[in-house]
């Protein structure tokens, strides 16, 4: 169950779709690297819901081919400078997005079921773009009212970084539901964790409550501050400094290479 | 003596009057004004109502424990009665914008994306549109991309929408009937001409508006202590900002 970041990482094959978390569930930041050196490209991300750094990191590495998203930002360092070149130069194919559109296709593939029916949306130019949402009248409604449903997302892999999993490959996400809703979705989930406990996660009632059990885990791997810059909740804060640094470096394609180069040498 | 209340605090105990009578109220990612107005609503109505906060980014003043779709999922049942709404752009119909300017998918310039706007806007009956640069390039005629509309035609389930605008020179409240904005007040120091220069859409108001109130010396005290040490939490350097203003305005 045990694995190492880059045998991981080798999981990703070309055009894949990878979901991954937003910035403050825990994003496996110690997975960016060893994803651009595997190297699998034509990739088509889908931010639950929405993405920060790895996004960018990946699209500035050139890997990514399609990004599905209710936002891309790095929050109090400003836009994300890779994905709004992208955007410009139209090197990346977009699917926008609205944060409850994300959840309700992820939650359509938890059950099982082709689609979830949503509110909202009607009228927007984030549904007028979209050819693979629908438009229905509600059958349960005696006058017309429309409501739109979204297909259901199946990511091939799902990727985040938790506090702590068992030998088992039991995970704890707290109260970080999205990242269960993420791994019932995907058919492979990948996981960072800061520790690995001895006790069984399960055995407790306190921790089984917030624990994803390993029938979801494809793979954990023990990865100390593996969010990093991004904090982890209940372990460590956000480093926006350092997201600072990176905002102002990837304004330029040189700038991200030597920032990407500079990352590299460090973690030699 | 109090010291005369500052630009940003007369921004956010507006938005606290704004709030008055909600019982739960939502603040989203990089908002410390909105944040800080539900903070100060919140101690007013202490020992007379509760009024419970959601903001993203918080530990402390957070309780959801299902992820980042219970937001949403509460606005759906209803169960959330205000949020606020910013954007790249906003027009007259109070259209907001969060994506971009120029065609889409290709916009020369890129904002990061409609985030719950699609469907909060829909669902929460009480959005305030909260955008503090107020200039033609904001406030415009007609947005270029709809993240979420102001209005509804009849028959779409609509139990939300706007029902003000406030930004660094004034406050409007939406009318969604005519629809359009009406001027409510201009804040101290602004007139009506530089706020019609600096709007590109058409707005109603009186030939000599109001000036937006200051708050009374107990709601500033208030708003300087409480609110300030809560805020310090999720927005620790708008907090230090804002204490060094006031400390260089006491010297001053």
């Amino acid at each position: 169950m045990q694995g190492d970041l880059r045998s991981m990482a080798s999981r990703v094959r070309p055009g894949m779709c990878l979901a991954l978390p937003v910035d403050y569930a825990g994003v496996s930041m110690a997975m960016t690297a060893p994803l651009i050196q595997n190297g699998a490209g034509d990739l088509h991300l889908v931010c639950v819901p929405t993405g920060g750094l790895q996004v960018d990191q990946l699209i500035g590495a050139g890997l990514v081919g399609l990004v599905e998203t209710s936002a891309v930002s790095l929050g109090e360092a400003g836009g994300a400078p890779r994905f709004n070149a992208a955007v410009k130069s139209g090197s990346i194919r977009l699917r926008d997005a609205t944060c409850p559109a994300i959840h309700a296709g992820l939650m359509a593939a938890q059950k099982g079921s082709p689609f979830m029916p949503m509110r909202g949306l009607i009228g927007t130019d984030v549904l007028r773009h979209r050819q693979d949402w629908r438009v229905i009248d509600n059958p349960f409604a005696t006058e017309g009212d429309p409501v739109v449903l979204i297909p259901a997302i199946h990511p091939d892999i799902a990727i985040f970084h938790a506090p702590m999993a068992d030998r088992s490959g039991n995970v704890w996400i707290g109260r970080r539901r999205e990242l269960a809703a993420m791994a019932y979705a995907s058919s492979q989930t990948l996981v960072t964790v800061e520790r690995i406990v001895e006790q069984n996660l399960l055995a407790d009632e306190t921790t089984a409550a917030g624990t994803l059990p390993a029938l979801y885990v494809t793979e954990v791997a023990q990865a100390p501050r593996g969010a990093w810059p991004y904090g982890l909740w209940g372990e460590y804060p956000t480093d926006t400094a350092e997201l600072m640094r990176y905002a102002s470096a990837a304004r330029s394609a040189e700038g991200f290479a030597d920032y990407m180069a500079g990352q590299a040498k460090v973690q030699a | 003596m109090t010291l005369a209340p500052l630009p940003r605090e007369i921004l956010i105990c507006t938005i606290a009057r704004l709030l008055d009578g909600v019982r739960h109220v939502a603040v989203g990612a990089s908002s410390p004004m909105p944040a800080a107005g539900a903070m100060l609503r919140r101690a007013l109505d202490e020992g007379q109502a509760q009024v419970r906060l959601s903001i993203l980014g918080s530990v402390a003043h957070n309780f959801f424990t299902n992820g980042s779709a219970e937001l949403f999922d509460s606005a759906g049942q209803g169960r959330l009665d205000a949020f606020f709404l910013g954007g790249g752009q906003i027009d007259g119909q109070a259209n907001v914008n969060l994506v971009g300017v120029g065609d889409y998918p290709q916009t020369s310039v890129r904002w990061p994306g409609s985030f719950g706007s699609a469907y909060l806007y829909f669902t929460v009956p009480r959005v305030i549109l909260f955008r503090e640069e107020h200039t033609p390039r904001v406030m415009v005629e007609k947005v270029d991309f709809i993240s979420a509309p102001g209005i509804s035609p009849p028959g779409v389930y609509r139990p939300g929408g706007p029902v003000a605008l406030l930004t660094s020179k004034a406050l409007f409240r939406f009318e969604r009937d005519r629809p359009g904005f009406v001027l409510e007040s201009l804040h101290p120091r602004h007139s009506l001409d530089e706020l019609r220069a600096a709007t590109g859409f058409a707005f109603a108001h009186d030939e000599d508006p109001p000036v937006t109130p200051a708050p009374d010396a107990a709601t500033l005290a208030l708003l300087r202590g409480r609110v300030l040490d809560e805020l310090e939490e999720t927005y620790p350097a708008f907090a230090a900002d804002w204490r060094r203003e006031l400390a260089a305005h006491s010297l001053a």
